[in-house]
């Protein structure tokens, strides 16, 4: 009997993902737990691993495919006390009909499942996905995938409308009254844009950075932004923090400026509940905790924000603890759906890259992302008299659905106020 | 209950819809209360196109040392013209008798008016033979089209004698020395032409200030110059205040950027619009609505009456023949339960004059009021080679993108046989095809098609020949 492989789900709502590479070939034989193979959803890559021990016969998806269907079959083993290697198979005469067949239709499977070299999408078992030109466009455009789209011409052929439809809005005519419905954008070429062809490498479009350019799109485009600005003393917070790492270094934990800040944060948003929530159609979703997400970015290109859960709850040791291995798993994108996917509220610090000051784009749904720059000593007016501080510069961007200026102001000033004085996290 | 579907009107609306519907295996008679065929096949887009052809070889006779040709004594015999167009006309309404036997569907001579009923209402017909008939049947399809907008307030009623309709127009006893056709839309432009390569004295006057007011202004400007070239004069812009008649023929007065102004000729046709034959039908008594003349009908061409239905002409515009066969089989359709698409599939117009004008889909001034972003792309006959070759370099094609998405918007032609060409990008519309796929089409060469790639190309700043 041969054992199917199907393609796994790394997070319960995920339909699909792109089978990034396999560690193993036909004949190879695995144990359980050994990896087999790495599959890339737009968040993540994670590792597959083998849960029964025996002889790859086949592998049924290609290296590098995309949008293959969850539970599709990825691959053949052959279970206990069956063949090698597909080689070997004459050997196997006695069980003739049900172990052969698998081989024999292996070969078949494997140039069907590889759509690679045809551009037209097919589904996960190899069938083409009927849509039109234009639809196709559009819907590369709104980062849709034509698969989840039910089509609605002849033969259930994917059309213009049904994109417009999935992306809900009003179909044809609406364009012309408001820009917001003006149709996805659609870059012109490079070459028509005067960069001729052969003069740039292109890198092809992997699944985090199709997620970034859709979602920061998105978000930069619909949701009514607006940057709010403060400058921070730190010098007490740095004082602070030297004092708590030094208690804390039997256990050898170390907590950055950045631990400090998402404690603060926490501790702002419970009082002022306003600045942790988020805009949907139906009203405000007021969040119960503030669940925090850190971005990270990657070496090799692209970000990713791992999340704090409740850390509001949390004292600094656990934040750091768990802010530091997020960030490490991150980097070598080995985190799990749940460990990135939601939040309430995000901080981006870019004051370790010697950034001043910058304003982020809003981590939707959430309502607020606060920008964090660098600490750097500055001239200050104290007492009418100049003197140096450390300051950093803090911006908080705001949904303006959600966050108005004075909740936005209230939540910076809290947030001030526990950072220029770290006892009042406590209290 | 008599019939599945009863269908009042055997136009290319109704009869196209009765053939579909005994296609799908439903009981189907048609009401006709004069030729099958309707308008189209009897007083209409055929007979008019026979004539179209008379006037369109015996112009070419004058141009024949063009082509290192030469015949003497060239001329016509205006009533064996009028006379071969009624024969065609005839050989289509045959046509449709013998496709109406082909199919059993009944076809019932009379004039039917409805009467209140269930599911659907009750058509009772005033036999063209003589008394009455009541059949009853679960659908009934209106498909009663359309006649010839008269405007009796400033005088633009026909009388068959000096003023004109369509119908008077298609078979005259003589042909007019002067005309006047009041209307610059696709009908008064066809009869202009024919009638002008006879040799008529002929002018257009025109209400808003361009001819062929729905299509593109750049048609419509290139259309008045090729008609212009040909001897036929415009009033554009100009309102009749006043149509008379006197006895050697009409006298029309005009108002033209607020100067009066009067023209005499011994013929006027009406040509200012349609208006659907809804009258005499019972609909009041059945509380039908009717908007302007025309029936008010969903996307299924269900009118608010329950089990009645209307398609064509008289389900309002674009008054086209075309039109009125695709939605009726798109109603029919749906009442047999097969889900039909949604009717999207722009429709073409073409105007078969000399040269002829074929467009489909939204204009560059349309597309820009819809919000798009429009790449507009252009190729003139002028040095495609089949078109230099055939001696017929009038005219060029234009294409309408969507600068966004690609998306072919619209399409614009003028020129020889362009009415032919359109079918090409209509197809490309209805597939959702975007430049890429326009540009990747291989067109035959020599052919005037060519310039419809040239169009697209000349879009996206690639065009070849230019
Ligand atoms: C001169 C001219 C040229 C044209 N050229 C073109 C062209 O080139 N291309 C094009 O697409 N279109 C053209 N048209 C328009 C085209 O003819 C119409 O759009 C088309 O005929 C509409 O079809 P229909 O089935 O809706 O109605 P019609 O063709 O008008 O048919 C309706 C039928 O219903 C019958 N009827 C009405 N009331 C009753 C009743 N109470 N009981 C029984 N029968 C009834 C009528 O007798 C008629 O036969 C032209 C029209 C004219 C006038």
């Amino acid at each position: 009997m041969s054992i199917e492989i199907l393609m796994p789900a790394l997070s319960p709502t995920m339909e699909e993902g792109t089978l990034a590479k396999w560690h193993v070939k036909a004949g190879d034989t695995v144990q359980a737990g050994d990896v087999i193979a790495e599959i890339e959803t737009d968040k993540a890559t994670m590792e597959v691993e083998a849960v029964d021990e025996g002889v790859i016969e086949a592998l049924l998806v290609e290296a590098g495919t995309e949008n293959v269907k969850v539970n599709a079959v990825i691959a053949r083993l052959s279970g206990e006390g069956e063949v090698a290697a597909p080689a070997a198979q004459e050997d196997k005469k006695s069980e003739p009909s049900k172990s052969s067949q698998p081989e024999q239709a292996a070969p078949a499977a494997v140039s069907k499942a590889a759509p690679a070299a045809t551009p037209a999408p097919k589904s996960a078992d190899g069938e083409r996905v009927f849509a039109s030109p234009l639809a196709r466009r559009l819907a590369q455009a709104a980062g849709l995938d034509l698969k989840t789209i039910q089509g609605s011409g002849p033969h259930g052929r994917v059309i213009k409308a049904d994109i417009e439809a999935a992306r809900g809005k009003a179909p044809a005519a609406a364009p012309a009254s408001s820009g917001a419905a003006a149709p996805a954008r659609q870059a012109q070429s490079l070459e028509q844009q005067g960069i001729p062809a052969g003069s740039y490498d292109l890198i092809p479009l992997d699944g985090m950075r199709k997620t970034i350019a859709r979602r920061m799109t998105d978000s930069f485009r619909d949701v009514p932004h607006f940057p709010l600005t403060i400058d921070l003393e730190i010098d007490g917070l740095l004082a602070a923090r030297a004092k708590i790492n030094a208690m804390l270094e039997k256990d050898g934990v170390k907590v950055s400026v950045n631990d400090l800040v998402i404690k603060a944060v926490a501790v702002a948003l419970k009082r002022v509940p306003e600045a942790n929530a988020s805009y949907s159609p139906d009203g405000i979703a007021m969040h119960h905790h503030a669940d925090i997400a850190m971005a990270v970015s990657i070496d090799g290109g692209g970000l990713i924000t791992p999340i704090i859960r409740a850390a509001e709850t949390k004292g600094l040791a656990q934040i750091a603890t768990e802010a530091k291995d997020l960030a490490a798993r991150a980097r070598a994108k080995k985190l799990k759906p749940e460990e990135f996917q939601g939040g309430t509220f995000s901080v981006s610090n870019m004051g370790m890259m010697g950034i001043k000051s910058f304003a982020s784009i809003i981590n939707e749904p959430q309502a607020c992302i606060l920008s964090v720059g660098a600490g750097e000593p500055r001239p200050v007016v104290k007492n009418g008299a100049l003197a140096i501080a450390t300051v950093m510069t803090v911006t908080l961007t705001c949904d303006h659905r959600v966050v108005d200026g004075a909740i936005g102001a209230r939540f910076l000033s809290a947030f001030k106020a526990m950072i220029e004085d770290p006892l009042t996290m406590i209290v | 209950m008599d019939f599945d579907v009863i269908i009042i009107g055997s136009g290319p609306g109704g009869y196209v819809t009765a053939i579909r519907a005994s296609q799908l295996g439903l009981k189907t008679a048609i009401v006709e209360r004069a030729e099958l065929g309707g308008i189209c096949l009897n007083w209409g887009c055929i007979p008019t196109k026979a004539l179209l052809k008379s006037g369109e070889v015996y112009e070419q006779l004058s141009h024949l040392g063009d082509y290192g040709l030469s015949v003497s004594g060239a001329a016509f015999d205006f009533a064996k013209i009028i006379e071969r167009s009624r024969g065609v006309a005839a050989t289509m309404n045959k046509g449709v008798a013998f496709l109406m036997k082909k199919h059993k569907i009944e076809v019932i001579a009379g004039e039917a008016r409805l009467e209140k009923g269930s599911p659907a209402p009750k058509v009772v017909v005033a036999l063209t033979a003589g008394g009455a008939r009541t059949v009853t049947a679960k659908h009934v399809i209106l498909a009663t089209g359309a006649r010839a907008r008269e405007i009796p307030t400033v005088g633009l009623t026909s009388d068959g004698d000096r003023v004109w309709t369509y119908r008077d127009a298609l078979a005259p006893k003589a042909q007019p020395k002067t005309l006047i056709v009041i209307g610059s839309g696709a009908i008064g432009i066809e009869f202009a032409s024919f009638y002008r390569a006879l040799g008529s004295e002929v002018t257009v006057i025109e209400a808003v200030d361009r001819i062929l007011p729905v299509e593109d202004e750049e048609v419509s400007k290139a259309a008045k110059r090729a008609f212009e070239k040909r001897g036929i004069k415009f009033r554009v812009g100009a309102k009749v205040t006043k149509l008379s008649k006197s006895k050697s023929g009409v006298s029309v007065a005009l108002e033209v950027g607020g100067k009066a102004e009067t023209l005499e000729a011994e013929v006027a046709i009406v040509a200012v619009g349609i208006t659907g034959n809804v009258e005499n039908l019972g609909l009041e008594a059945l509380g039908a609505k009717v908007d302007r003349g025309h029936m008010v009908t969903d996307s299924h061409s269900q009118t608010n009456v329950p089990g009645l239905y209307a398609i064509g002409d008289v389900a309002g515009p674009p008054w086209l023949a075309h039109k009125a066969s695709h939605e009726g089989v798109h109603c029919i359709e749906h009442i047999a339960g097969l889900k039909p698409a949604n009717l999207t599939a722009p429709i073409p117009g073409c105007t078969y004059a000399n040269p002829q004008v074929a467009s489909i889909g939204l204009t560059e001034a349309a597309a820009k009021a819809a919000g798009h972003e429009v790449r507009a792309g252009r190729f003139p006959f002028k040095v495609n080679g089949k078109a230099v070759a055939a001696g017929e370099t009038e005219g060029f094609v234009k294409t309408v993108f969507d600068g966004k998405t690609g998306a072919l918007l619209g399409t614009h032609m003028i020129g020889h046989e362009v009415t032919e060409m359109i079918q090409g990008f209509g197809v490309a519309i209805t597939l959702e095809a975007t430049e890429e796929d326009l540009m990747a089409t291989v067109y035959a060469h020599p052919t005037m098609s060519e310039a419809m790639h040239e169009a697209v190309l000349d879009a996206y700043g690639k065009v070849l020949h230019l």
